[in-house]
């Protein structure tokens, strides 16, 4: 909403205070100032000038030479306008001043300044302006040339302030309006909050009852057959009209809104809309067949051509506005050709109405038109403001002569909008923003906003324009807005029972980000919704469970269309992003939900499943993946041994470098290096690619952060190392499950020190080498009982086909 | 006799002592006058041939010739371990302005230390920590949060919708819902979370991103209250000296309502580029929970009051490390990780 300030002003005259200061009390009291610019801003010493005599250029065939009556002198002015003629009052800056625009169209931050100088040799001491020169645009000053000086009205005083005349000493104030406040899409619902925020008197405009003594009801009858979304109608005629430029000054404010003046009939109903914040329309009364208007919906599949032209499709939610036989409008949205007003116009139909708010939203988003008045409507106006638009609109007409108006109005509607009444409740109120206002000032406050004490009752009483106003709460929100939230004082909850806490979960993920970023892994925010063509990029078969996932009915396009069901995605992609911007060794890990419905379509809310996913390229290969894994989930307090099961059969992983990873006999994830076809598709088809994945609801199920201290052993330790010879297909944590299994309580731990393939060693065979570790904690072992222990795993181990090499 | 030879021994080491250049030397030294076979030895051999009333004089200054040898020894000893050590501190000198060897370690991500920041503040005034869905029910997501079907706000968010009633949640006050219902009074959390909204990806837009939301609930909670937790949680994120201030605002679920802003923590308020010349930054919404919204989750109004506010992640990690596109957050570039 933009409206100048000299409008506001015209409400609360005794309004007087700086464009700041203006700004900041209305964004304290709640009508945020998004912005604020000054019309004259780089407009310096610029006069209305009478060009007296024009001579032709000695010696430029497209200049011409203008003697210029400026007030106190003549003075000569060199231009290359074409549009001039002796006797043109025009803009003149003089020199040393300045204007807005330069002459390619730009609106440089310091305007351009203007001095006195020769213009192929004859001495011109200032410019005429043209109306960009000014700041302006012919979008709102339509009587401009397209290249030219802007001409001023005949009744400009030579000599005066130009910027003053035309109205460009003004500022123009730009306001956010909240949803709720609907009253305040309006210059007048923002002068009520002005002369409230200032504590000052608001004017009313000045109304008068409008009309001959001729009746409406003879010209026009209306009836509203839908009426769940037309709560009211107000129509009334005009006739004998005159169609003609409006008077300045209502030019004047229309062009500092931002709206093109057309003239005086359009002028009126656009000024009406912004001044009272009540869309209006005017059909030519000669085509509206039968002298009747009904309010109903259209039929699927109507066609109906509007007054910009286009054919628009209707469907049966969409309400029309019909004559005896035929649509003349889309309510709320926009006239029809067919009865829509031209220059020679002679009888006028006025309508101001009240549709459902919801239903002209969804209309126009349907029939894909969304105009002024349809994004007023929408919001849901207050039925009361239709006949005092009306009743003003018809004034205007008199006011400025533009035609006769017929006496009475057809009006109507079912039942209006009462006074809304609330208990008054000074104490609560108090307590409720912990502040100490008296009961008297509470009242006062409330009364710059219209809403009335009623002693008797002890109710407050909200004018109907405040639909917003409907309980206690809202009622303290008033208070408060014109108490000062700034002199709310600040104080804190008195609660000795809450205490702080990060819950089990969240500590199990900042446990993962911070052994991720211990192995060199940076955290990644992938986003949750991701194309189909993911199954594809990581070679899912058509049955696979992952493809059924949750569609958003709505996405922002197929490649954000469907909710992940495995996290991969998004880690390879940004792996891409960074392969391909040439990054060196990158590591990435994300902790993000996946989405895995129960059954499609969806009926429960689905189960959102935390994975911390891991990639990267680069230094390093499986094996280093899997220490940041078991890193992980050592800290985690899961200090079994995970087993890595490599039938894991996932497509998109190397057949032969990937497992899943299971804990306690269930599976926590998986491991393994990307599919070179994957990779591929990935756009990164020379990396080697590393990923692994945890469900981290398994994660968080069987991490311990509770740590026991078991004692440093006292008694010394029994070191063995054995040299085996393994069958190749036999893999090294079967080995490893073998000596733990036979060594016994006594066993203290078994590693891998040396695996060698090749010479000396037959082909089918690999040669391992383990170190193992005997400890008693009671006692010192003996000889014989160590030896016991490695004839049992040697024996375990010998089942195996693995033998002990010599 | 044996004096003299005591004396000319003793001359003799300290000579041989003081002339050695190194621990070997010394050595030779040590077994020459001090060894089994050595001089200073044989002249105690050759006590048995000093008569009984002499021995006990000359035993002591044998002695005496030993320990000032012995000393001797030490003394040279040390000063040449000394002098080696120091040669060795010499040659083993380095350049310590070489590049230093640092084991690579990963970055959080900004969102995450913006997060982890606001958690700390918040924790340490008392609050829980929890969680709610990301795909919500409808009921959750607007109605319960008194925003009905048809209510503008409903359009105005940009809803993605996956059927009429389940939905990507557009904010994270449903958990307020959530936490109300479960009737465990008094509350006192916050909820961050991720949150979707169908707006096209550009520098200052994302159809995903975050926010944290704050609930307090008990009896005599106040508007007050609302201000002092606020202000106390600005000045812990954005310094001590920082100023706020609340304007009215309007959401649905709050009444009344404000937008919290900050005096800009870049030019302390006096206006600059970073706060477009205000000298403010909008930081949060907030407000007293509406007493529809506490009835409809079965909280009674009449006796128990609260207020929430919910904060954009992304604004403040934006805000906080001057990222100036959105974008970068969601593309995982390491050049720009690598930077946090």
């Amino acid at each position: 909403m933009e409206t100048p300030l000299s409008w506001i002003k015209a409400f609360v005259p005794d309004l007087n205070c700086t464009d700041s200061e203006f700004a900041d009390a209305m964004t304290l009291s709640g009508t945020k100032v998004e912005g604020y610019r000054r019309l004259d801003k780089n407009l310096e010493n610029i006069v209305v000038g009478k060009i007296l005599k024009i001579e032709k250029h000695p010696d430029a065939d497209k200049l011409i030479v203008c003697q210029v009556d400026v007030g106190e002198k003549t003075t000569q002015i060199v231009t290359g306008a074409p549009n001039v003629k002796e006797g043109d009052l025009v803009p003149v800056v003089l020199d040393g001043g300045k204007v807005a625009g330069d002459h390619d169209g730009g609106n440089p931050e310091n305007g351009v300044k203007i001095k006195a100088g020769k213009l192929r040799g004859i001495e011109s001491n200032g410019m005429m302006c043209s109306i960009e020169e000014l700041g302006s645009t012919r979008d709102i000053y339509p009587e401009a040339p397209e290249y030219g000086i802007y001409i001023l009205p005949p009744d400009a005083p030579v000599g005066s302030d130009a910027i003053a005349f035309m109205g460009l000493d003004d500022t123009v104030f730009e306001y956010e309006i909240t949803s709720n406040r609907v009253d305040c899409y309006s210059v007048m619902g923002i002068a009520r909050e002005a002369a409230a925020t200032f504590n000052l008197p608001f004017k009313y405009p000045d109304v008068k009852e409008a009309g001959n003594d001729e009746k409406t009801e003879d010209y026009i009858s209306v009836e509203i057959k839908d009426r769940d979304l037309c709560s009211r109608y107000v129509a009334r005629v005009v006739k004998d009209v005159k169609i003609g430029p409006s008077p300045d000054w209502m030019k004047k404010r229309l062009r500092a809104s931002g709206i093109r003046p057309i003239n005086n009939l359009v002028d009126i109903t656009n000024y009406v809309m912004l001044e009272y914040g009540q869309p209006m329309h005017a059909f030519d009364y000669s085509t509206i067949a039968d002298k009747k208007i009904i309010v109903k919906r259209a039929k699927d599949g109507d066609i109906f051509t509007t007054l910009d032209g286009v054919e628009r499709k209707l469907d049966s939610e969409v309400l029309m506005i019909c004559d005896g036989q035929k649509e003349v409008g889309i309510a709320g949205i926009m006239g029809g050709e067919n009865s829509m007003i031209t220059e020679d116009v002679k009888t006028v139909l006025f309508e101001a109405a009240t549709f459902n708010g919801t239903n002209i939203r969804k209309s126009a988003r349907r029939v894909g038109l969304r105009t002024d008045a349809s994004g007023i409507f929408e919001k849901g106006l207050d039925a009361n403001n239709a006949l005092a638009a009306m009743q003003r609109a018809c004034s205007l007409v008199e006011e400025l002569g533009c035609g006769v108006v017929i006496g009475g109005k057809v009006d109507v509607y079912d039942s209006l909008p009462e006074p809304k009444r609330i208990p008054f409740e000074p104490d609560r109120i108090n307590s409720y923003l912990g502040t100490d206002i008296s009961r008297e000032d509470m009242i006062s406050y409330l009364k710059r906003v219209e809403v009335e004490y009623d002693a008797s009752s002890k109710e407050l009483v909200c004018p109907t324009f405040r639909q917003d106003l409907l309980g206690f709460a809202d009622t303290s929100e008033e208070v408060a807005r014109f108490f000062g939230y700034d002199k709310i004082p600040v104080t804190f909850p008195d609660d000795p029972e809450c205490v702080g806490s990060l819950p089990f979960k969240l500590r199990v993920e900042e446990l993962a980000r911070n052994v991720a970023e211990s192995f060199g892994f940076s955290q990644g925010f992938c986003y949750s919704f991701e194309s189909p063509a993911v199954f594809d990029k990581l070679m899912l078969p058509a049955d696979a469970p992952e493809r059924k996932a949750i569609t958003i009915s709505n996405p922002l396009g197929v490649d954000f269309s469907i909710m992940r069901t495995l996290s991969l995605n998004g880690i390879l992609t940004s792996l891409s992003t960074n392969f391909n911007r040439k990054n060196k060794d990158v590591r990435l890990y994300e902790l993000g939900n996946i989405y895995i419905p129960e059954s499609l379509p969806l009926e429960k809310l689905p189960d959102e499943r935390m994975q911390l996913t891991f990639g990267f390229y680069g230094e390093g290969d499986f094996y280093t993946m899997k220490g940041v894994i078991e890193e992980f989930l050592l800290k985690a307090g899961m200090n079994k041994r995970p087993h890595y099961d490599p039938e894991s059969g996932r497509p998109y992983l190397h057949p032969g470098r990937q497992a899943d990873i299971i804990y306690e006999n269930e599976k926590i994830g998986f491991i393994g290096q990307v599919h070179p076809l994957t990779c591929k598709a990935y756009d990164m088809a020379k990396a080697e690619v590393y990923v692994a994945v945890l469900d981290m609801p398994k994660i968080t199920q069987k991490a311990v952060f509770d740590r026991k201290y078991s004692g440093i052993a006292k008694f010394p330790a029994v070191s063995r190392d054995i040299s085996i010879l393994v069958p190749k297909e036999v893999l090294e944590g079967s080995i490893e499950d073998m000596i733990i299994q036979r060594g016994g309580k006594i066993l203290e731990s078994c590693t891998l020190f040396d695996i060698y393939e090749g010479d000396q060693i037959v082909t089918s065979h690999k040669s391992m080498a383990f170190n193992i570790v005997f400890r008693n904690r009671e006692k010192t072992l003996s000889d014989d009982e160590v030896n016991a222990a490695m004839k049992k795993i040697l024996n375990g181990l010998s089942s195996m086909g693995i033998e002990l090499r010599s | 006799m044996i004096m003299e030879n005591l004396q000319s021994i003793q001359e003799k080491a300290l000579k041989q002592i003081e002339e050695a250049g190194a621990l070997d030397a010394l050595n030779e030294v040590r077994v020459a006058i001090l060894g089994k076979k050595g001089e200073l030895t044989s002249v105690l051999k050759s006590m048995k041939d000093v008569s009984a009333e002499e021995r006990p004089k000359i035993g002591a200054m044998v002695n005496e010739a030993r320990d000032q040898i012995e000393k001797a020894l030490e003394e040279a000893k040390q000063k040449m371990e000394a002098a080696a050590l120091n040669e060795r501190l010499k040659r083993e000198k380095i350049d310590v302005t070489l590049p230093a060897s640092k084991e690579p370690k990963g970055h959080r991500h900004p969102n995450t230390i913006a997060l982890e920041e606001l958690e700390r503040i918040f924790i340490g005034m008392g609050y829980e920590v929890v969680e709610g869905p990301e795909i919500e029910k409808d009921y959750y997501n607007f109605e319960a949060l008194n925003i009905p079907e048809g209510h503008p706000a409903k359009d105005e968010q940009d809803t993605f919708y996956i059927n009429g009633d389940i939905l990507l949640r557009t904010q994270t006050s449903g958990t307020q819902v959530h936490e109300m219902e479960k009737g465990r009074l008094p509350i006192k959390m916050i909820s961050p979370g991720r949150v979707f909204r169908a707006d096209e990806v550009d520098a200052t837009h994302s159809p995903s991103f975050h926010q944290v939301e704050g609930l307090v609930i008990d009896k005599n909670i106040s508007f007050s209250d609302l201000k002092g937790t606020l202000v106390e949680f600005a000045r812990k994120l954005f310094g001590e000296d920082t100023k706020v201030k609340f304007r009215p605002h309007h959401f649905p679920f709050t009444e009344p309502s404000a937008e919290m802003d900050v005096s800009c923590f870049k030019c302390k308020g006096k206006g600059c580029r970073f706060c477009k010349g205000e000298g403010w930054i909008e930081i949060l919404g907030c407000g007293m929970v509406h007493p529809h919204v506490l009835e409809m989750s079965g909280v009674d109004p009449h006796e128990y009051t609260g207020f929430a506010f919910g904060v954009g992640l992304e604004r403040i990690a934006l805000l906080k490390y001057e990222i100036d596109d959105m974008r970068l957050l969601y593309e995982n570039d390491i050049r720009f990780l690598n930077q946090f």
